[in-house]
């Protein structure tokens, strides 16, 4: 028998215990409110490099509070480091706060711009599928056509792999943005 | 550029105390303690970005910064040179040693290093320090030089990416891109470097910055809406943690560097000592207890005692209070402490939990923490825990013989006896390094100073100069003349030695009587013990005897006083010389015996009950 001590520093080593899912790795999105000076950006990005933490996907922008850009992180590691990621991001000076909206119930959305060769034979075929997926032509020229789609990454994921059947000349993704649905206080009166 | 030299000495006064008084104790990144009404009598005066950076270095209450001119700063050493300013300047003789001067006076006073260097080469010389700094916690402002902002990113002539290469071994850094910013920068930069867990922070300085002029408006406050750390540790878990201590049955205090930089060291001593816990220390932590105590193990870790390692593996309850669980503390980490729950107070929440999970987390400065949770525990019934502990230490107590041969450890000893443990002792890298922790025996909180994270040869000569210059400026701003004039000794190898040696003009320049002890073993010991222990005694590159320089020579050479030692019984007349020296450092080269090697010690990646305890001997008492 091990004591709870025990398997801690097992965990802590990076040792299985036994199968838990604190001992898996799960993707997490984080978001952030931060500084937007010049300089923040690199510091978020580069404390990543830095402490060997995953970054799979980063977004950022302006927001309605004047001087503060807000940022939305895909990351992924087991609790003990996605622990560990949210208290680093909350030691830089430029962050403003950090949260892991992961559990929390929370809207994602990605942007998506696909640019597909298309002529006269196949304009209806494109667009119709485009339209299952609630996409929109943005631009349309006599070789080609390009057509936005917003979702959930499976959704654009799912896009694309229609359009693959086709095609594809360009593709580009915005990364994922996320917002809790309500607001955290809210949830703690519940 | 005049004001009232009494106006400006009154607002630097105030400035001093204040800084002297060390961390400021308001938590949500605002420091509103500035004296009242509060402005400084220089506010709405026009000036270039020279005269303010130099007037707000000085309204933080700076005595001394270390430097070294260039290009880019030229306009600054230029003020520096009209000025008549509250502190003065100190021209070292590499940027590197700029940066350990000021650590070793910001760990030796806890107040605030400052640095100013050129562009490109000064600031890269610099990262080394700053680096350093960082991994140690230990607040430094460095200033560099900058091309003027048209040429950056132009590969204009000594243009480097400081803040870039800086930017993951500073605490924050700012690269000041409008004059209006500079005085805010400023005073910012030392908050954010010597609160919540201190360290260093880097200003950037574009020439035209310093050359262009505006309003002089030195703000009152400092306001960072992103920056909070807490002080009070959390009431529900000191609670908690009161609780766990009264359960446990073999306690230990596992004490770090961060008490000693929050100032907690006396009031964890008298904490240990009411509860009856025992205390071991990490290298930073030295000289938080005073190692005299019977309750003292000493060090723990790689190259601790081998009964604070065994303390540790039988504990029930680590009481961490501001260490972080470094891998040359704890070993083999899965087997480390293996039936005891752990306490874990520290400053930065990132440190808590970071490397072994702690069962109650404390955030907060261990100086507060520790005054919420002493009211709430009892002394404590330690008594068969000590009895064991007894025993350990007779089983395998640190010794040394006492022989024919010069031996490194009798070295320390002897100075030691020399200065009865009151003394500043500021450490190379390397085996000296670790004797000098050994075998001191040190009794006060900031009497140990010493580059633990970096591990940075060439860090001892330049850090003790900085803190001979900080207990210098200390007894002279002390009006009730109640500073203590303390010898500052600085421990080298004799390969470490030469990586900075160029300072010790810098000493004899000011009069400073530093005793620097050189234990020459002719070799890269520390590098040479791992090769004679795990690498089949292939000495690879670590002989330096026959091409050591003549290290008497080289002393006279930097107007110092040189000795030599080659035997033991001439140990105490040599530091007894050295003492004589009272207006430039003393060095003392001890030709000791090569083969000597620090001893206990866990080999990297073992488990801390798995020491090395004499040549040929791996002790495992399980
Ligand atoms: C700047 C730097 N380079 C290399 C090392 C690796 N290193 C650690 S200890 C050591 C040997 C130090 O030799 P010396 O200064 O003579 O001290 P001794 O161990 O002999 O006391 C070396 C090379 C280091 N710590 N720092
Ligand atoms: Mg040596």
């Amino acid at each position: 028998m091990l004591t709870d001590q025990q398997i801690f520093r097992r965990r802590a080593a990076g040792q299985p215990v036994f199968e838990d899912e604190r001992e898996k790795n799960h993707q997490h999105m984080i978001t952030l409110r931060l500084e937007n000076t010049i300089g923040a950006l690199n510091r978020v990005i580069n404390m990543f490099s830095q402490r060997g933490f995953n970054l799979t996907s980063v977004s950022v922008g302006e927001t309605n509070e004047p001087g503060i850009s807000r940022m939305t992180l895909v990351t992924t590691g087991t609790d003990r480091i996605i622990a560990q990621v949210v208290k680093q991001l909350d030691n830089l000076i430029d962050t403003l706060s950090v949260d892991d909206v992961t559990e929390a119930p929370h809207v994602q959305r990605e942007l998506c711009l696909v640019k597909v060769a298309a002529d006269a034979s196949n304009r209806s075929v494109l667009t119709g599928i485009s339209d299952i997926f609630r996409g929109r032509v943005v631009n349309i020229t006599t070789e080609t056509m390009t057509f936005e789609v917003s979702g959930p990454p499976a959704k654009i994921n799912g896009f694309i792999g229609m359009m693959d059947e086709y095609t594809i000349l360009e593709v580009a993704r915005s990364g994922r943005i996320a917002m809790r649905r309500k607001m955290e206080f809210e949830e703690d009166a519940e | 550029m005049s004001s009232s030299a009494a106006l400006r000495y009154d607002y630097h006064h105030r400035a001093a105390t204040r800084a002297a008084v060390g961390t400021s104790f308001l938590s949500n990144g605002s420091d509103s303690s500035a004296g009242s009404p509060g402005s400084h009598p220089l506010n709405g005066q026009t000036m270039t970005g020279s005269q303010i950076l130099l007037r707000a270095i000085e309204a933080e209450g700076v005595d001394v910064i270390f430097g070294y001119p260039g290009g880019a700063v030229i306009g600054i050493y230029d003020e520096m040179h009209r000025l008549d300013l509250g502190f003065e300047h100190i021209l070292v003789r590499h940027e590197q040693g700029g940066t350990h001067a000021a650590e070793g006076y910001a760990k030796a006073t806890g107040k605030v290093g400052t640095v100013l260097v050129t562009s490109g080469p000064g600031a890269t010389n610099c990262v080394t320090g700053i680096a350093d700094a960082y991994l140690d916690s230990i607040p430094l402002v460095v200033f560099t030089g900058q091309v003027p902002t048209h040429l950056i990113g132009n590969d204009a002539f000594q243009e480097c990416d400081t803040v870039g290469i800086t930017r993951s071994i500073t605490n924050h850094n700012y690269l000041v891109r409008d004059i209006n910013d500079l005085a805010r920068v400023v005073k910012e930069a030392y908050y954010i470097a010597r609160t919540g867990r201190p360290g260093p922070v880097v200003v950037d300085l574009p020439k035209d910055m310093l050359a262009a002029t505006a309003q002089f408006e030195y703000p009152d406050e400092v306001n960072i809406r992103g920056y909070s750390f807490p002080t009070q540790g959390d009431t529900a878990a000191v609670e908690q943690a009161a609780e766990m201590i009264a359960r446990a049955e073999k306690p230990l205090l596992y004490v770090g560097g961060g008490t000693v930089s929050s100032g907690a060291g006396p009031k964890l001593t008298a904490f240990a000592r009411r509860t009856r816990i025992p205390v071991t220390t990490t290298l930073h932590g030295i000289g938080a207890f005073p190692e005299e105590d019977e309750l003292s193990l000493g060090m723990l870790g790689m190259h601790g005692t081998w009964y604070a390692n065994q303390a540790v593996q039988n504990a029930d309850l680590l009481i961490a209070v501001g260490a972080r669980f470094d891998d040359r503390v704890t070993g083999k980490i899965a087997e480390w402490a293996p039936n005891a729950e752990i306490i874990h107070i520290d400053i930065d929440a990132a440190c808590i939990s970071k490397n072994v999970p702690a069962n109650c987390s404390i955030q907060g400065d261990a100086f507060h923490v520790l005054d919420q949770l002493d009211p709430l525990v009892e002394p404590k019934d330690t008594e068969s825990w000590m009895r064991q502990i007894a025993e350990w230490k007779k089983t395998c107590p640190l010794e040394c013989p006492d022989d024919e041969f010069l031996r490194p450890q009798n070295v320390i000893k002897a100075l030691r006896e020399k200065t009865n443990g009151h003394a500043i002792v500021v450490t190379d890298v390397g085996q000296n390094q670790m004797w000098a922790a050994q075998f001191f025996s040190y009794v006060e909180p900031r009497s140990h100073i010493t580059s633990g994270g970096l591990g940075t040869m060439g860090f001892s000569v330049p850090a003790a100069i900085g803190a001979a210059f900080g207990l210098r400026n200390a007894r002279r701003m002390d009006p009730s003349a109640q500073t203590p004039d303390l010898p500052v000794i600085s421990i080298n190898g004799d390969g470490g030695f030469l990586m900075n040696a160029q300072e010790l003009v810098v000493a004899a320049a000011h009069g400073i009587p530093l005793k620097v002890v050189i234990l020459n073993n002719g070799h890269l010991g520390m590098v040479r013990q791992w090769q004679e222990l795990f690498h089949e005694e292939r000495y690879s590159h670590t002989d330096l005897e026959s091409t050591n320089p003549d290290f008497v020579a080289l002393a006279e050479a930097y107007h110092c006083v040189g000795l030599r030692c080659s035997h033991p019984s001439d140990i105490k007349k040599t530091i007894d010389e050295a003492w004589e020296v009272t207006d430039r450092p003393a060095v003392m080269e001890f030709r000791v015996v090569k083969e000597e090697m620090v001893f206990p010690m866990v080999p990297a990646g073992a488990a801390s009950d798995q020491m090395i305890t004499s040549r040929g001997n791996l002790r495992d008492v399980a």
